[in-house]
């Protein structure tokens, strides 16, 4: 690892079945990247990739490895196979649209896992530290069997994401239920693997007591007493006393992993 | 009459939310012996988040029959926590009580303790059942950091911090022993359900 950009992590499915101990999800937020990418190289779908934030790592390679590139578009393109070679150098750059880039090389990274995954937990510090410069990172064993799976353009995102109303929707006035699906809501630069911040108009809640707490799932979006609602993402807290109104399906997730600071979203029921 | 109603958590889960914490715990267990396809079943102060692909009316039959039988005589952990009492805000949460800082203690130590559910970070339990004269609330500015071992009161809940982190409870003293640690197993050394006694050092 030349440069590791501004967060690279290692992630692969993450800690699932953990939560009522207190153990966030964790695990890629592109999930569907993170697969196709692993298919892409000939792995097991959640074999242990990078994911790098808004900008991606420069690599310099000591083998001859497979390496596909899935996720938010970067200067190679998005789902794209390269095969580089011994003492060349994988400069991934920024990403052009979409948060984040994952960089999956056949054989899949050899990591520890710790609880049985080796995601990095941004909420908790489970699993390995981000990377930086000067790590030195080991690959696996290739698989036997030659990729199957092509690589193809994406289709474009779709706009508007769907939202589950509930499980506390009632907590919101009517008007704001309304507001919640006819807004087009700015990411804001309060967004990580935890959560996202969404600005536009206050959410009124009708009652402003805090819940007792109770279990979260990923994709939650959470109204906090100042009215400015939170998508809760894979590293999120397992439990909480905000009210959740409504919950992102989760085959839309990863369009929520790839939002970024400055895009919009708006919600659909 | 014991009531469960359902909420729907998106896709792939439902808030179940139930009577009290007793309940909520009588029907996490139950959940999690009769849908094995269950995911995360995860236990709230008077709910349950269920995760995973399981039909709301299974979950309802499934909570409600766990909540209809006699519980089973507890299959539970019990777990002894020793505690040096000589924290942080021992002399402030006497002073809310007007209790003075023995008599604290003592109200501390006295009841066993129930984990009514997990959260906040991982292998901190919220425990329930505590004296209600030992009721403060949180700090108005919470530290930065709190210790690791630090054994905390805010509002009806004990707990005790697995690992230095910010927070806004009320420290009362400290143990030694690890409260999670992840290549142990389990990792957590409380779990729902368990049962919690402080031993004064």
């Amino acid at each position: 690892m030349l440069d590791a950009g501004p967060l690279t992590t290692f992630q692969d499915l993450g800690r699932p079945g953990l939560a009522h101990l207190g153990v966030p999800p964790s695990g890629a937020v592109d999930s569907a990247a993170l697969a196709l990418g692993n298919r892409l190289v000939g792995n097991r779908p959640g074999a242990t990739a990078l994911e790098a934030t808004l900008a991606g790592p420069r690599l310099h390679f000591h083998g001859e490895h497979l390496v596909a590139l899935t996720g938010a578009a970067v200067a190679l393109g998005t789902n794209v196979v390269v095969r580089v070679g011994a003492g060349e150098v994988l400069d991934v750059g920024p990403c052009r649209s979409g948060a984040r880039v994952y960089v999956c090389v056949a054989g899949g990274f050899a990591v520890e896992p710790v609880l049985g995954s080796s995601s990095t937990d941004l909420l908790t510090g489970l699993g390995p530290v981000p990377l930086r410069g000067g790590d030195l990172l080991s690959v696996g064993s290739p698989p036997a069997e030659p990729p199957r799976a092509q690589a193809s353009t994406p289709p474009p995102r779709p706009t508007a994401l769907r939202l589950w109303p509930g499980p506390r929707d009632d907590r919101l006035t009517a008007a704001a239920r309304e507001t919640l699906y006819t807004t087009r809501w700015r990411v804001t630069p309060a967004a990580n693997r935890i959560g996202i911040r969404l600005d536009g108009p206050v959410l009124e809640l009708a009652r402003l007591d805090e819940l007792l707490s109770e279990g979260v799932v990923t994709g939650a979006l959470q109204v906090p007493p100042s009215g400015h609602p939170i998508l809760l993402l894979n590293d999120h807290p397992t439990t909480g006393g905000y009210p959740v109104v409504g919950v992102v399906d989760s085959h839309d997730l990863p369009l929520a992993g790839q939002l970024r600071p400055g895009d919009t979203v708006s919600f659909r029921p | 009459m014991t009531t469960v109603a359902l909420r729907r958590a998106g896709d792939r889960g439902w808030l179940l939310e139930v009577d009290d914490n007793a309940a909520a715990l009588l029907v996490a267990r139950g959940l999690r012996d009769e849908l094995p396809e269950l995911v995360d079943v995860v236990p709230g102060h008077q709910t349950v988040l269920a995760i995973g692909e399981a039909a709301s009316d299974a979950l309802r039959r499934a909570a409600e029959r766990a909540l209809a039988n006699v519980p089973a005589p507890a299959e539970t952990t019990s777990v002894e926590i020793p505690v040096r009492y000589d924290g942080a805000d021992l002399a402030e949460v006497a002073r809310l009580t007007g209790l003075d800082t023995a008599e604290v203690v003592e109200r501390h130590v006295a009841p066993t303790y129930v984990v009514a559910f997990l959260g906040f970070a991982p292998g901190f339990a919220y425990l329930l059942g505590g004296d209600p004269a030992l009721m403060v609330p949180r700090l108005a500015e919470p530290r930065e950091r709190v210790p690791a071992g630090s054994v905390a009161v805010a509002g009806p809940y004990s707990g005790v911090y697995p690992r230095d982190s910010p927070g806004g409870w009320r420290l009362l003293g400290r143990t030694e022993l690890t409260l999670f640690a992840a290549g142990r197993r389990p990792p957590a050394l409380l779990a729902p359900g368990s049962r919690v006694r402080f031993l004064p050092l």
